[in-house]
């Protein structure tokens, strides 16, 4: 069984979406994305941890047994978590000090396990590590999509502190909108479940148009053409 | 929404009758309730008052019927005018600062109808009351404008601005001089405790209580005036809109702590007089406790709601960080309401309380007895 990159990328990015179609991982989706920087931090430390433990699962999936595979998944995801945390403690300590204790979570982050489950540890190196690309990317995308439309209603910036995550070279990145404040409760947790519900809304209007307008074009194909 | 009978005298089993009602009447009725503190308030606030009512008002029905379109409901124009969403707009107008600029009102009623109804699935089926919600989340996120209350300037007073002046103040142009804003009595008495200042000093002689049945003070229209909103909730009760037991529940659940905090420690805690006539309490007692959707089915259920109401809201007002806390306590009250129905529940026609068949002979059979 093997399913094309393809359809493997297009999955994680958008029709099997972490967080818009699967709702796993909702704990990070709305607690870390206060602002956009922040999301895409959290998307790419966890990215990073999906495309390595996908990669080591599928790699070890002859030698693990069924029944001891779910601790042998979580010590290896705690221990690539445990050096993701070192290593953004000790390269970007202020990235680290925003998102603190989350990176710790993302242990528990049940999309990271789901992928081990679901797909590395029945699908080769290959394929599981353009899931873990895919899936990790998708992840991102959310969070950042989330957090900046929080960014943006509840304190007017875009991309505040980018530079300290990216470099100085993204400095650009970082946008004043307005300076009259915000919305608080955007930043506070009810404007992610606002933001987060609006968004599914969204997903679910835009993939009903667009199934409704597949079938019409089927419909127009398949009919008998007149002479 | 058809086949409602509002006007039952309690919920009862099928076969339902009809009675008559329907759902423009009751809201109609409130709104007529609301008349008098209303045009009270546009008296004591002059035009910037009257153009953030407007503008409210407008704007939910824009919102209503922008969600209806979108949710492709048949019949959107009818749904739009049974006046739901009017009387949320108005009632959510009727908490704000009167100053407010024309913004407050417009996102108000997007928060009101899009986040607290709509998404729900439209009326009779939001959980929390959609004018609370909103009023909340602007507490929250705007705290500044929001507790900016202007001082009372009769129509009759020099200072009072005009028409343009007004639509000029609603339309943030002008900002507001200090000089003529005014702390409500509430947050008053809560910034002078944190001071240190005991209440006997503090609250000598600008807060009479004649003065809070009136309601020539610094307010939002639904707290100037305790007399004529209680006026308003007596119309309701007469006409049989709304039941005692949730404004009596949300009256005595304030009362009661009151009495007892105040009479132990009179310099720590205000007076009942204090507590009933300000802020919020007639109005969520008699307008919104008794809102259709989000309160109790039963009479008793609305009895505990409604305590549950007020002592939330003494609770807040006196432990916590907001000097006001009705929109809370009903947002909390409105979680606990399907809870609240789960255990006290109507009585099934032809069925005890504790769930048994009643005899058809049992009535007979005690008259003969008595005889």
């Amino acid at each position: 069984m093997s399913t094309p990159f393809r359809t493997l990328v297009k999955d994680g990015l958008w029709n099997n979406n972490v967080v818009f179609a699967q709702m796993l991982a909702l704990c990070p989706s709305m607690a870390v994305t206060t602002s956009g920087t922040n999301g895409l931090g959290m998307g790419l430390a966890t990215t990073a941890v999906l495309v390595v433990s996908n990669v080591l699962v599928a790699l070890i999936r002859g030698v693990v047994s069924q029944e001891v595979r779910i601790p042998v998944f979580i010590v290896l995801i705690a221990s690539l978590v445990t050096i993701v945390d070192m290593a953004l403690n000790a390269w970007l300590h202020d990235l680290y000090k925003v998102l603190g204790l989350f990176i710790a979570l993302i242990v528990v982050n049940c999309a990271i396990l789901g992928r081990a489950e679901a797909f590395a540890s029945k699908n080769g190196v290959w394929p599981s590590l353009v899931d873990g690309l895919a899936m990790g990317i998708g992840f991102t995308f959310a969070l950042t999509v989330i957090g900046l439309i929080r960014e943006c209603l509840g304190s007017g910036t875009l991309f505040a502190q980018a530079s300290q995550l990216l470099g100085a070279n993204f400095a650009f990145l970082e946008i004043r909108l307005h300076d009259h404040g915000g919305a608080l409760l955007m930043i506070l947790p009810p404007g992610a479940f606002a933001v987060l519900g609006f968004l599914l809304a969204g997903k679910r209007l835009l993939d009903a148009r667009l199934e409704a307008r597949r079938k019409t074009a089927a419909a127009i194909d398949t009919a008998p053409v007149e002479a | 929404m058809n086949g409602i009978a509002y006007h039952a005298e309690r919920p009862f089993a099928a076969p339902h009758a009809h009675g008559g009602g329907k759902i423009g009447r009751a809201m109609l009725f409130v709104q007529l309730a609301l008349v008098p503190a209303t045009l009270f308030g546009f008296w004591l606030y002059g035009w910037p008052a009257f153009f953030l009512w407007a503008i409210t008002l407008l704007s939910v029905l824009v919102f209503e019927f922008l969600s209806l379109r979108l949710m492709g409901k048949k019949q959107a124009e009818r749904t739009l005018f049974d006046g739901s969403a009017l009387l949320t707009g108005w009632l959510l107008a009727m908490t704000l600062p009167p100053w407010s600029p024309w913004w407050i009102g417009m996102l108000g009623a997007f928060i009101a109808i899009v986040i607290g109804k709509q998404v729900f699935g439209g009326l009779g089926q939001n959980v929390f009351n959609p004018a609370m919600v909103a009023r909340v989340a602007l507490l929250i996120s705007f705290p500044l404008q929001l507790t900016t209350w202007v001082m009372p300037m009769p129509l009759a007073s020099t200072l009072i601005p005009g028409v343009v002046d007004g639509l000029h103040i609603t339309l943030g142009q002008t900002p507001l001089p200090d000089a003529m804003t005014s702390a409500s009595l509430l947050g008053y008495a809560k910034t002078e405790l944190s001071r240190g200042v005991d209440l006997a000093q503090a609250l000598a002689a600008a807060h009479a209580p004649q003065i809070s049945w009136l309601g020539v003070r610094a307010g939002s229209l639904g707290e100037s005036s305790a007399l004529l909103l209680l006026l308003g909730g007596l119309f309701l009760l007469a006409t049989r809109v709304i039941r005692w037991q949730a404004p009596v529940g949300v009256l005595a659940g304030v009362l009661l702590p009151a009495l007892l905090a105040h009479a132990l420690a009179p310099e720590k805690y205000l007076g009942v007089e204090s507590h009933l006539l300000s802020g919020a309490v007639m109005l969520g007692a008699f307008f919104i406790a008794t809102d259709y959707v989000t309160s109790p089915t039963t009479g008793m259920g609305q009895l505990v709601f409604g305590l549950g109401v007020g002592l939330m809201t003494w609770v807040i007002r006196t432990l916590g960080g907001y000097p006001e806390g009705v929109a809370f306590a009903i947002l909390f009250m409105n979680a606990l309401t399907p809870l609240i129905d789960r255990y006290i529940r109507p009585r099934i026609l032809g069925r005890t309380r504790s769930g048994k068949p009643v005899s058809p002979l049992s009535g007979a059979d005690r008259a003969k007895k008595g005889a």
